[in-house]
């Protein structure tokens, strides 16, 4: 019995509509459609959500409320008042990549939070965005971060390198943690997708166990769109209370 | 409404709102881990942490390397700092202090909380 299983096949990159400028290949792909829905739909529910502010919130008010109040206390919680400035940043980022691994659940859809270019990009603006955050409101001052308190000057030579590559390990982890939950959960569901359609009868298992894995896979969209949420927000929070 | 009445009215809402509460802290989730984060999530995010340091680290040294042309030397010590950052990494992300990075650790939202009151 020939199995054939593409576990991997879900995550290439196709073109849908071919753009080429020059040698740069700028096509409007199934992961920039998948990107756009995910825009749009955010977008319609927090406008629907507010468009009518009943006091007793339907179910599109009520996702767009919840979505809000989580990530606002999220931010009083890490970063606290001072950090509200930057909702609008932190709230954008949650609900994109929300949508995204949500998205990417859907049968016959694209993960794009699946393709590490895309987490990291999205790390990397992180990244840089807080490091300027820090540089912005304490100056030159912000380098004392790399300087551990109460060290002896001798153990400094050390402890500074080590701090300043451990701050610089920060888009790496991020990245690599929303992109390899997101690429090990839909290549799992594939594999067992395939073992079910193969093996006749004996199928039911394995399809089965597919169920209970999406559910799981369902609560690790949500998760990682938090990890990845309240990480930027502990960021942030360094960055913005220095000391 | 000038800023002071608006102020007092906020504040009106908010003494209101924690009496209709009935004393319940709002339901906030706790500092550090978060608590739907399983064990597995944990200790991937551990092993992730030190290899992502040690990699990350050796590329750095590498690039050193063929800046100036110093070819192992600069990828050797990297290793070790890589090493010692990923070691750093966890410890901090396993002690009380969450999921801080930074040298200070803990007290994350403290000065918010000061904040608040006025």
């Amino acid at each position: 019995m020939a199995l054939e299983l593409h576990p991997l096949e879900q995550f290439v990159i196709k073109p849908i509509v071919p753009l080429h400028i020059g040698k740069l290949d700028i096509s409007f792909t199934n992961s920039a459609l998948l990107m756009t829905i995910a825009v749009l739909l955010a977008t319609v529910v927090i406008v629907i959500g507010t468009r009518r502010e009943e006091l007793v919130p339907g179910r599109v008010q009520s996702l767009g409320e919840l979505a809000y109040e989580f990530i606002g206390n999220m931010i009083d919680e890490t970063v606290g008042t001072d950090g509200q400035r930057y909702f609008p940043f932190v709230f954008t980022l949650f609900m994109f990549i929300l949508f995204g691994n949500m998205l990417g659940l859907i049968p016959y859809g694209y993960t794009f939070t699946g393709q590490i270019i895309v987490t990291f990009a999205l790390a990397a603006v992180v990244f840089v965005g807080v490091t300027l955050i820090g540089i912005w409101r304490h100056g030159w001052h912000f380098l004392s971060f790399f300087v551990p308190h109460g060290v002896p000057v001798v153990l400094l030579v050390l402890l500074v390198p080590i701090e300043l590559l451990s701050y610089l390990i920060r888009p790496f982890t991020l990245s690599i943690r929303l992109f390899a939950n997101m690429l090990a959960g839909h290549t799992m569901l594939a594999i067992f997708g395939g073992f079910a359609a193969s093996i006749g009868i004996l199928g039911l298992l394995p399809l089965g166990l597919d169920v209970l894995i999406f559910f799981l896979e369902l609560l690790v969209a949500v998760l990682q769109a938090y990890v990845f949420t309240i990480l930027t927000c502990l960021y942030l929070n360094d960055a913005i209370n220095l000391h | 409404m000038d800023e002071r009445e608006a102020r007092a009215s906020l504040k009106d809402l908010g003494e209101r709102l924690a009496k209709a509460r009935g004393g319940l802290p709002p339901k906030l989730a706790p500092r550090g881990a978060p608590p739907t984060q399983d064990a597995l999530a944990f200790g991937l995010r551990i092993g992730l942490e030190l290899v992502v340091a040690v990699v990350v680290s050796v590329a750095i040294g590498w690039a050193i390397d063929r800046w100036l042309g110093t070819k192992p030397a600069a990828m050797v010590v990297m290793f070790f700092l890589g090493i010692a950052a990923g070691m750093w990494n966890v410890y901090r992300a396993i002690t009380g202090m969450g999921m801080k990075v930074g040298p200070r650790g803990g007290k994350a939202g403290a000065a918010g909380d000061d904040e608040d009151e006025d």
